[in-house]
C-alpha cells in the first residue's frame, strides 16, 4: 500500500472530511499532542456546529469553542493543569449557555471510545456511582433527538451476573477523529511515542481518521519494531505532515510545551476582546501552519525543542512571566 | 524554622503516604506531597498518572498529568485504560491524591461548577480522572485550601464520591472499596469517623487556632480529637525546596 493518495495538504484534509455539524473527536490530553494545526485550519475554514468528544482536553477544545465552531461538547475535563486552571473560552461558553455540554469522567469517556472501537453499543463501569455525573443530564431533549447522539447520557442497572449496580456508558462513534502523532510510515503505519492517552481507541471508533504527524518515516524502519506501532495504515484516511503541528502543546520526543505562548493565550483568552485579538493574530491572520510557525519564530521553537533522550526540554523556564 | 502553610500542607499530606503505596497523583500540591514522601520516608512508593505513565522517576516537576516529564524513564508508558486498570486493581493499594473546589462533611468533592449545573455561576474543569480515583482507588486524600466557601454543607455538584451520606451509604451505592482517608488543608488534617463517616479535625498545624479552623469551615466540625501536628523537619523542607520544586512552580513565592 502506498501513502500517496492519502497524503494530503492540511487544508485539503479538513475540506474533505470535516463538515458543518460533524461529530468529531480530538486526540491528545490537556497540553500534550493536541492536533493544533488541524484545529487552526478548521477555524480558518469556518466549520460550524461541531459536536465534540474529548476526555481531558485543553488547547484544541478551547480554541474551537472560542471560535464558535462547537455546538455541543461531551467531555471529562477542560483545563491545562498549571497553564490554565480552567480553559477560559470553555468556561465562558458554559457560563453563558453558548454551547451544550455533557460531563463524564475520564475513565467513562475512554470506555465510550473503546465501545465505539469494538463496535459494541455500550461498556459497563462502576466509576461514578452515587455522583451527579450519573444523576444530572446536560443535553437538551432536542440534542438527544439527533440520531448520532445517544438517547440518554448513561444508564444504571443491576449487573445480571452479580446483582450489583453498574453504569452503562454509550459508545461514541465520531464522524472524524483527528490525532497528532510523531511518525507515520511511508505506507501509513502510525507510531505514537510516549503516552498514547486514548488516541488508539478514539482512532478506531471514528468513521474517518485524520492523522497529522511530525515526520514521515521509512515504512521498513517502523516495521523493524512493530510492537512500538500504534495503528495500521489501512485505518487511516488522511495523513498530513505538519512539523510542530501540536504547538503550543507538547509533542514528546520533539518539543516541550511553549509555556510562554500558553500563558499569553490564557491571559488574552480570559476576556472576549483579548481572545478576539489572539484569534485574529495567530489563527485567522495567517494562511497556513508554516506561516504561524514563522510568527512563533525560530528562536522560540529552538527554546522548546526536546532535549535528546529526555523527550522534553531539560531546564525549560516554565514560570509564569511576571 | 520558617516555612509557609503551603509547604506544611505538602509535607503533612506526604506523611500520609506509606512505603509501597501506589499513588495516583494529580499535578500541583498532590504531586509535591507524593514526591516528598518518596524521597524522604517512602522510597518504594510508586507514582503513576491517569494518562498512563507508570512509576515515573520525575527528574523535573510536571505541571500537568500529560506533561512529557511524566513519560521520561517510566516503567510503562501506556494510556488511560491501563492507568485505570491499575487504579482499580484489587491487589494494588492505590491512593488517589485529589484537589477540589468544594468538599462536604463526608468528603464528597465538587470540581465541576458553582451554582446550578445548567446555568453555573462559575464553571471549573470537571472530573477528569478525579471521580475515577475517588470511586475506584483503595483510598483517596483530598487537597483543598481551608475556606468557608469550599467547606460547604451541600455541594453544588457531586463530582467525586466520598462517603456519600455517611454510614455504609457508599457501599450501598455500589462502591465496595475505597473512600476518603483524609482532607489536607493549609490549617490542618481532617479525618473521618469510623462509624458515621463524618469529618473531624485530627491535626492542626503549629500556630493555628481551633477557632480559626471552625470559622473557615461551613459546617459544624468536631475538633475534640485534634492534636497539634509535628512541624516540618529540616530534611522534609530541604527536599521539598531543593529537590522537588526548586523553581517554586507550585510552592509559589
Amino acid at each position: 500500500m502506498k501513502l500517496d493518495d492519502k497524503l494530503l495538504p492540511l487544508d485539503e484534509a479538513v475540506k474533505r472530511y470535516l463538515f458543518d455539524g460533524a461529530h468529531i473527536a480530538l486526540g491528545g490530553f490537556t497540553a500534550s499532542r493536541n492536533p493544533m494545526a488541524a484545529v487552526y485550519e478548521i477555524i480558518r475554514q469556518r466549520v460550524r456546529n461541531l459536536h465534540l468528544y474529548v476526555h481531558s482536553h485543553g488547547q484544541g477544545t478551547d480554541l474551537l469553542i472560542g471560535a464558535g465552531c462547537v455546538k455541543r461538547v461531551e467531555l471529562a475535563y477542560g483545563a491545562l493543569g498549571r497553564y490554565a486552571p480552567t480553559c477560559p473560552r470553555f468556561r465562558r461558553a458554559v457560563e453563558r449557555g453558548e454551547v451544550e455540554w455533557e460531563d463524564y469522567s475520564n475513565y467513562q469517556m475512554v470506555l465510550r471510545f473503546l465501545a465505539g472501537a469494538l463496535n459494541v453499543p455500550f461498556m459497563p463501569a462502576k466509576t461514578g456511582l452515587g455522583t451527579d455525573i450519573v444523576a444530572k443530564e446536560g443535553f437538551s431533549e432536542q440534542a438527544r433527538r439527533d440520531p448520532k447522539v445517544a438517547r440518554r447520557k448513561l444508564a444504571v442497572m443491576e449487573d445480571p451476573f452479580t446483582g450489583e449496580k453498574v453504569i452503562l456508558l454509550p459508545a461514541i462513534k465520531p464522524d472524524v477523529a483527528i490525532i497528532h502523532v510523531q511518525y507515520v510510515g511511508s505506507e501509513g503505519t502510525v507510531r505514537i511515542k510516549g503516552l498514547r492517552f486514548a488516541d488508539v481507541e478514539m482512532a478506531k471508533a471514528a468513521k474517518h481518521l485524520i492523522i497529522t504527524c511530525e515526520e514521515i518515516a521509512p515504512e521498513e524502519e517502523l516495521r523493524r519494531e512493530p510492537e512500538l506501532n500504534s495503528l495500521p495504515g489501512f485505518l487511516v484516511d488522511a495523513v498530513v505532515k505538519v512539523p510542530f503541528g501540536a504547538h503550543p502543546t507538547a509533542c514528546y520526543g520533539f518539543y516541550d510545551v511553549d509555556a510562554k505562548h500558553l500563558y499569553m493565550y490564557y491571559d488574552l483568552a480570559s476576556s472576549d476582546e483579548g481572545f478576539r485579538r489572539y484569534l485574529e493574530e495567530w489563527v485567522l491572520g495567517v494562511s497556513s501552519h508554516e506561516e504561524y510557525l514563522r510568527k512563533v519564530g525560530e528562536e522560540r521553537l529552538k527554546e522548546v525543542a526536546a532535549t535528546p533522550t529526555y523527550g522534553f526540554k531539560l531546564g525549560l523556564d516554565r514560570r509564569r512571566p511576571k | 524554622m520558617n516555612y509557609t502553610r503551603r509547604e506544611m500542607m505538602a509535607i503533612a499530606a506526604g506523611r500520609l503516604i506509606r512505603d509501597g503505596d501506589v499513588v495516583f497523583a494529580g499535578t500541583g500540591l498532590p504531586l509535591l506531597a507524593a514526591t516528598v514522601a518518596k524521597k524522604v520516608h517512602a522510597p518504594r512508593c510508586v507514582i503513576f498518572f491517569e494518562t498512563g505513565a507508570i512509576d515515573s522517576p520525575l527528574p523535573e516537576l510536571p505541571l500537568y498529568v500529560a506533561d512529557s516529564r511524566v513519560m521520561y524513564g517510566a516503567s510503562v508508558n501506556a494510556g488511560l485504560l491501563e492507568a485505570f486498570s491499575i487504579l482499580s486493581n484489587p491487589k494494588v493499594r492505590s491512593i488517589a491524591l485529589l484537589g477540589a473546589a468544594q468538599v462536604d462533611r463526608y468528603g464528597n468533592l465538587n470540581s465541576t461548577c458553582v451554582g446550578d449545573y445548567h446555568r453555573p455561576r462559575v464553571r471549573f474543569p470537571g472530573s477528569g480522572g478525579a471521580c475515577d480515583g475517588a470511586s475506584l482507588a483503595w483510598g483517596f486524600i483530598v487537597f483543598v485550601p481551608h475556606e468557608r466557601r469550599r467547606f460547604v454543607e451541600k455541594l453544588d455538584y457531586l463530582t467525586s464520591p466520598g462517603w456519600l451520606s455517611g454510614g455504609d451509604s457508599r457501599r450501598r451505592a455500589g462502591l465496595p472499596r475505597g473512600g476518603p482517608i483524609a482532607v489536607v488543608t493549609d490549617l490542618g488534617v481532617l479525618r473521618f469517623d469510623e462509624q458515621t463517616k463524618e469529618m473531624y479535625l485530627a491535626e492542626y498545624y503549629p500556630g493555628v487556632k481551633l477557632e480559626e479552623v471552625q470559622a473557615n469551615t461551613g459546617f459544624e466540625l468536631d475538633v475534640s480529637r485534634a492534636v497539634e501536628a509535628e512541624p516540618p523537619s529540616s530534611e522534609e523542607l530541604r527536599v521539598l525546596r531543593e529537590e522537588v520544586d526548586p523553581q517554586r512552580l507550585i510552592l509559589g513565592g
